[in-house]
């Protein structure tokens, strides 16, 4: 340890998503393993000689979904926070395998602001932050329309009043 | 010479020898086809008129290439003008690019062996744009003369002279003893197995496959497998190494790393295609030490430049394309990294803090489950459906149960990272070393990741993104607390307000 002070901590950021945000990723699951389940239920119901293994497997798929959709959205709603000051954003997601990441203001070069089909269904957008490296994508997944529609122009309005080109 | 256009001054346009190496490389085209097309053409026809068709088709498609080379040649224009570099093109479709001169950051010249012996030389002008495909304009081809002035035209930056007193001029030059690190390159067994590959596919299109075989089990009819397979072996290596000391030859002949006034690194090299890469110091965000592992059981390092805005095209030779220099001396490699960065001592090699033991553990683990997973369902099968499974399984596990432990070990012991001077400094892998020395102005980000696993064993990953080399450089399974600190030290200020002290 090179400071040989206490343990330092990353605190979480300061603001939650819209909690509708799990209701977005629940549907999500749902989605997710319902076709493929579908598929096995049907070819279970046609492909006699195969139908049990066919069924179980679906079964087991469809269990395995379920599960992710009532736990996971939960989990999540807790850790994912995020932040932005006037120097930098901040983001914290994953459940598993947690993630912070720190973009600073005066290298960001583009925002943007996505709205899927599904988050359209529930108000809720996406908000893409991008530096000049490959790898340093900020994104703020599941806030409400109002609320990234202001932080996007917030962020537009920062960015463009530092100069440089950002690399 | 270019010859300026007719209706525009200061436009030029590319060298019209053009069109004769396009016709020469189609009629080596033409000549490599003709031949198995003469063959199985004369079976029906008989050979003078085989040949007859053969010389026509190869008139046709060299006459072909020739005309739409010269119409490409009439089409391309290019221009250097005060602010911005203009080229046109099109043969249908007339199209026009620009490049803003002071965002032009690499101006690479080759040429292949036929452009050489023509004098002339392929110009690639770099913006490093990394969105998009079209970030570099290509000349192909302009005479060699014509290729220096726009390099240096260019890359003429009104000098803003750094402090410091390091030299311009030659920073290396080749030492044809480096050529001892070739053989222990990947480069090795790869050309080796390239080769057995390469005999056996050659002799299946001349129908002899079954013959080249036949042949090699004649020879060892009377020794055991396992000297067969060994002999096999040291044969396939023996080419593999002859190939990577060819290749080698090839690749670094003629190397030289030059500083030029401005603030441009140049380095040179190549026998048959002479390359010229340039990169501009403002560019460079740091060096990259890399150590596969052949090379380091011999002490020895390349350099690869961290940069952003290079080339980054398919046509470029992909892993050489920023390498500063080739394999050398551990010792020597750390004074070109200082001499490249203008440093007084390289960063790559100031000493690391070293990761908690608990890492190590976690490689080990990592190890040791990569290996005993496939050996237990192998076990399992084996106890299931055949005995002969059960000894693969447990050979394999004796053979590469230590490996694993080894290159795991090994893995732990090359982390590290530092905060040294104006750089920081990351250290990981075991078959690839690298030791990133990153200009700590550099870092545009951080990413910090942690895993259930890695939380119980109070460890942590810190990644510094970065617009130069490959975006992100990692401090693997650091000690939580120490590894932040690293960060807000590295670039004072950023993650500093996100922090909790206790």
């Amino acid at each position: 340890m090179t400071k040989g002070e206490g343990t330092i901590r990353l605190r979480p950021p300061r603001n939650r998503l819209d909690p509708r945000a799990a209701g977005w990723w629940r549907t999500q699951w749902l989605l997710l393993t319902a076709a493929p389940v579908a598929v096995l239920g049907l070819a279970g119901a046609f492909i006699a000689p195969a139908r049990t293994w066919l069924l179980a497997s679906a079964a087991g798929l469809a269990a395995a979904g379920l599960l992710c959709a009532v736990l996971l959205p939960l989990w999540w709603f807790r850790t994912h926070r995020w932040e932005v000051t006037d120097d930098a954003v901040y983001v914290r997601t994953g459940f598993f395998l947690q993630e912070w990441r720190i973009a600073p203001m005066s290298r960001i070069q583009t925002v943007d602001t996505v709205r899927g089909p599904l988050e359209q269904l529930f108000g809720l957008a996406t908000v893409t932050v991008t530096t000049a490296s490959a790898k340093g994508a900020v994104r703020i997944e599941g806030l409400a329309h109002g609320v990234a529609a202001e932080l996007a122009e917030r962020l537009t309005r920062i960015t463009q009043g530092t100069p440089g080109d950002a690399t | 010479m270019s010859t300026a256009a007719a209706e525009d001054p200061g436009w030029l346009r590319i060298h019209p020898r053009t069109v004769l190496v396009t016709a020469l490389v189609t009629a080596g085209v033409a000549a490599g086809a003709a031949v198995p097309a003469v063959v199985a053409l004369s079976g029906r026809f008989g050979y003078p008129l085989a040949i007859g068709w053969a010389l026509a088709g190869a008139v046709l498609l060299i006459g072909g290439a020739a005309a739409g080379d010269y119409v490409r040649w009439r089409r391309t224009r290019y221009r250097v003008g005060a602010g911005q570099f203009d080229l046109r093109t099109g043969l249908l479709l007339a199209k026009r690019r620009s490049l803003a001169r002071e965002r032009i950051r690499s101006v690479d010249l080759t040429a292949h062996p036929l452009l050489r012996v023509l004098g002339l030389v392929t110009v690639r002008i770099g913006t490093g744009e990394h969105t998009g495909g079209e970030s570099t304009l290509e000349l192909d081809p302009v005479s060699r003369a014509e290729g220096e002035r726009l390099r240096r035209e260019l890359l003429d930056r009104t000098a803003v002279e750094a402090p410091g007193t390091h030299r311009e001029g030659e920073l290396a030059a080749l030492d044809p003893r480096w050529i001892r690190y070739a053989p222990v390159s990947f480069v090795a067994p790869m050309l080796g197995g390239a080769a057995v590959g390469g005999v056996l596919q050659i002799s299946e299109w001349a129908g002899a496959q079954g013959e080249v075989i036949a042949w090699v089990t004649d020879r060892f009819r009377d020794t055991p497998l396992l000297w067969t397979i060994t002999a096999l072996a040291v044969v396939a290596l023996a080419a593999g190494i002859v190939g990577a000391l060819g290749l080698w030859v090839e690749m670094w002949w003629n190397y030289r790393l030059e500083r030029e006034p401005g603030g441009t690194l140049r380095v040179r090299r190549g026998l048959f295609t002479s390359r010229s890469l340039s990169v501009e110091e403002r560019r460079l965000r740091g060096v990259d030490l890399v150590e596969p592992l052949g090379v380091r059981l011999f002490g020895a390092a390349r350099v690869d430049a961290i940069t952003t805005g290079l080339a980054k095209d398919e046509q470029a030779q992909g892993a050489d394309h920023d390498t500063l220099l080739p394999v050398v001396p551990r010792p020597l490699a750390d004074t070109i990294a200082a001499e490249v960065l203008r440093e007084p001592a390289a960063p790559t090699g100031a000493p690391l803090t070293a990761h908690p033991r608990s890492a190590r553990g976690r490689r080990l683990r990592r190890a040791l489950a990569a290996v005993l997973l496939p050996v237990l369902a192998m076990a399992l099968l084996g106890a299931l459906l055949t005995p002969v499974l059960l000894w693969t399984a447990l050979v394999c596990a004796v053979v590469f149960l230590p490996l694993a432990v080894l290159s795991a070990v090994d893995a732990y012991r090359s982390l590290g990272h530092t905060v040294s001077g104006d750089y920081l400094v990351t250290r990981s892998g075991s078959l690839r070393r690298s030791t990133a020395a990153l200009q700590r102005t550099g870092v545009i980000g951080w990413t910090v990741k942690q895993s259930r696993f890695q939380r119980r064993a109070g460890l942590l990953s810190v990644t510094a993104t970065t617009a130069a080399g490959g975006g992100a450089y990692t401090a693997y399974d650091t000690d939580a607390s120490e590894g932040l600190a690293f960060a807000a030290e590295a670039v004072p200020g950023l993650m500093e307000p996100f922090l909790e002290r206790s």
